[in-house]
């Protein structure tokens, strides 16, 4: 393409792009380096309908002169991101000190905030994304073995679960593993403990939100690897069939070579989506046991107070961790392009 | 026909609404609060004032919207409903207004404990309280012949006899679900030893104390008793588990009282042996495990003041004795002549005549009820010790209180 028109069929998108993705960007990261203004409190009588009694309050005239000169707060740099909720680097550094073996050093470091989120985020990244691509390849490859007649209702069953709000379908997950749900019941029968209770363990609530994060995923991996499979060369597998290759080895040898470059897509769209684990935490009431960077976001913007430097400070980190993850996958496709 | 006739009723009642409205206004209002029946008598009140429009926004996630809904210029909500706890988002935003002139002139006729004053300033008119007291199965007691506790020492003995009775495994309730809920349960425990959240008149937390650690250790002997998925469990989850007739004895919100006594969602046995209790005490102490609440309603500073006007005007009808019928007698502890308290309404008095605490109105306090929804949790899940959980929560708040100009 000439470079004029080409500039035209870009300009849209990347229209949109500055207004819908750059600019929001920026104006975290601007959020995230300031904090609020000191705040003047001053004591004073408070009444209510029980009675009245000494408490404090934001004294408005004097904090709205220094609000109305400078409006984005006070310029605090990277504090926000140093701090206990969020890097911890004092705390951490302490730990490094303090901490005699390795084991010590890792509950120490699980027990702050961002650390704990970030433990989670990471398993339920790299847990449930491989498993997504293998149960949506498995799920492809059946469902296209199927008579014709069938495959229609087939697909429509496999793609309930993506179909099926994330939130709803996550609480009928969470009612399903309840001590006296179906799932919970079942668990309690087959383990011979009737105190069994998966949303009181660390680790089966961790295993809970994995099973239903691949429940909820595979079948976008599935839709991918079955539109992949239509496009099969059918020559090639018919002259592997002569050949007396039995179904494996032409799954082995014709259809995965074929889907590979689909499993860097699914990979890469997995990845990200995992990382930005949230709706299962809030749906299943994990907070005590897991929580993720989304959900620490969440928190900070839904309390009585908001606190949005640090719910910044997060998003910042959120989108660092996904460069970073997503860097390897990315380098790969750049190289095969290049070599192209 | 059918369709006739409820068409007729309906005319019927709303000119019944509006037959004893005398309600004029000249001004648009908008009114955001949250979703309960009591709120939406309240809004329904308000719109009975004709002259202009009133519109209502009730939903579960006010919180979230009303500080930037009341933000603008002209702001979009012209009225928030709030608790004592919600208030202080809106005053440390400075986007309500103080209504003295408003009482002044309109008001008069408005109780004077009703008026909630900071610094002199009427900052909101308080319609219900709410205090989470005790509701406890009367022939389950009867049954293991304990006496109707008062204090949690006595819940935990009544609640091993009814265990070792085997009439249930988990008698004891409550709503521990990790966040704002466990926050509060603490926020009750801590109060009820004596303790003090801050240093005088400062925003320096001061929570891990002797009184601290009483207070987790309380919290975790009663979840011995709990269903072991008490971390989960919010009021509305313990209030079913005391429906099906699991839990015998729990710590739960006046405004949801009446909802374990009325007949749906449980059997007889169970619903009509439902009884409301005063609020617990705790360690020998006199003052109540437990805090007082109100709601109330503001006036938004950013609107004009035909505005702020018919605001007041609709929202002091919306809060007058005219809304009270039998239907919304016994939705709230109304704070309105008139009012007549049913058997569900006995814990709030109790609450109030025991001496209870108000929940801390304090700017900085709603960060301290978020540090501790996240980190007690660890220590009652046996993961570390009390003082690090309340080193943990007094670190996480210090954070938050500097991110927010509290703290140097």
């Amino acid at each position: 393409m000439k470079h004029k028109p080409f500039f035209w069929f870009v300009l849209p998108s990347a229209l949109a792009m500055l207004c819908f993705i750059f600019f929001p960007i920026i104006s975290v990261v601007v959020q995230s380096v300031h904090v609020a203004h000191e705040q003047v409190i001053k004591v004073v009588e408070t009444c209510d309908l029980f009675g009245c009694k000494e408490s404090t309050t934001v004294d408005q005239d004097a904090t709205d002169a220094l609000r109305a000169e400078r409006p984005l707060g006070q310029f605090a740099g990277l504090t926000t991101y140093a701090d206990i909720n969020h890097l911890a680097i004092d705390e951490v550094g302490d730990n490094w000190r303090q901490s005699n073996s390795w084991r010590e050093f890792g509950s120490q470091m699980l027990n702050l905030p961002f650390y704990k989120a970030i433990g989670f985020t990471l398993t339920f990244t790299f847990i449930v994304t491989p498993l997504v691509i293998v149960f949506g390849f498995i799920i492809a490859v059946a469902v296209n073995a199927a008579v014709q007649k069938i495959r229609g209702p087939l697909i429509f069953f496999s793609l309930l679960p993506m179909m099926i709000t994330p939130l709803v379908g996550a609480l009928i997950l969470f009612w399903m593993v309840d001590a006296r749900g179906i799932i919970g019941a079942t668990l309690q029968y087959l383990a011979g403990d009737p105190d069994l209770s998966v949303k009181a363990s660390t680790p089966l609530t961790w295993i809970m939100l994995m099973v239903y994060g691949v429940w909820h995923s595979a079948p976008f991996a599935f839709i991918v690897y079955y539109a992949g499979l239509q496009s099969v060369n059918q020559d090639t597998l018919e002259a592997a069939r002569v050949d007396g290759a039995n179904r494996w080895l032409q799954i082995r040898h014709v259809i995965i070579p074929h889907l590979l470059p689909l499993t860097t897509f699914i990979a890469l769209m997995q990845l990200m989506d995992n990382f930005r684990v949230f709706e299962p935490i809030v749906s299943f009431s994990a907070e005590a046991h897991a929580t993720s960077l989304s959900w620490a976001i969440y928190n900070d913007l839904g309390g009585e107070t908001r606190q949005l430097s640090s719910a910044a400070a997060t998003s910042v980190l959120t989108i660092i961790g996904v460069a970073i993850l997503l860097s390897p996958v990315l380098v790969r496709t750049w190289r095969e392009f290049d070599r192209k | 026909m059918f369709f006739k006739k409820i068409a007729l009723v309906s005319v019927l009642a709303i000119t019944a609404g509006t037959a004893h409205a005398a309600c004029e206004i000249s001004g648009n209002v908008s009114i955001v609060g949250n979703e309960f029946p009591a709120i939406q008598t309240v809004a329904k009140g308000a719109a009975a004032c004709s002259g202009g429009e009133v519109k209502s926004n009730l939903t579960a996630d006010h919180q979230k919207i009303n500080v930037d809904g009341m933000s603008g210029n002209p702001a979009e909500y012209s009225s928030a409903i709030i608790a004592n706890s919600s208030i202080v988002a809106l005053m440390n935003e400075d986007v309500i207004r103080p209504l003295n002139d408003l009482v002044a002139e309109y008001g008069q006729d408005i109780p004077k404990n009703q008026l909630i004053t900071i610094d002199g300033n009427i900052m909101a008119v308080a319609f219900m309280a709410n205090a989470q007291t005790l509701a406890y199965r009367k022939d389950v007691l009867a049954e293991i012949g304990a006496d109707v506790p008062s204090s949690y020492e006595d819940v935990l003995a009544a609640a091993e006899k009814i265990r070792a009775a085997g009439i249930s495994q988990y008698p004891v309730g409550g709503a521990y679900k990790a966040g704002w809920n466990l926050a509060q349960e603490f926020t009750n425990m801590y109060i009820g030893h004596g303790g003090e959240f801050y240093n005088a008149g400062t925003a320096e937390v001061a929570i891990n104390n002797a009184q601290g650690v009483a207070t987790l250790n309380m919290l975790k002997k009663l979840t011995e008793y709990m269903n072991p998925d008490f971390l989960t469990h919010d009021s509305n989850a313990t209030g079913a588990e005391m429906e099906a007739g699991n839990v015998v004895i729990m710590n739960m919100w006046g405004s949801r009282m009446g909802s374990l006594m009325d007949a749906e969602g449980a059997e007889e046995q169970v619903y009509s042996n439902i009884t409301v209790g005063g609020p617990l005490t705790v360690a020998g102490g006199t003052t109540p495990a437990s805090t007082l609440w109100w709601d109330g309603w503001t006036v938004a500073k950013n609107i004009s003041d035909e505005d702020a006007v018919a605001t007041f005007l609709a929202m002091k009808h919306g809060t007058s004795p005219a809304i009270l019928n039998d239907e919304t007698m016994s939705q709230a502890v109304w704070m309105i002549e008139g009012y007549t308290p049913a058997p569900v309404n006995d814990g709030v008095f109790a609450a109030i005549a025991a001496g209870t605490i108000s929940y801390p109105m304090l700017p900085y306090h709603g960060l301290l009820h978020t540090a501790l929804g996240n980190n007690i949790s660890d220590f009652l899940l046996g993961k570390e010790s009390a003082e690090q959980a309340l080193a943990d929560t007094e670190a996480a708040y210090t954070a938050a209180a500097k991110e927010k100009g509290f703290l140097n």
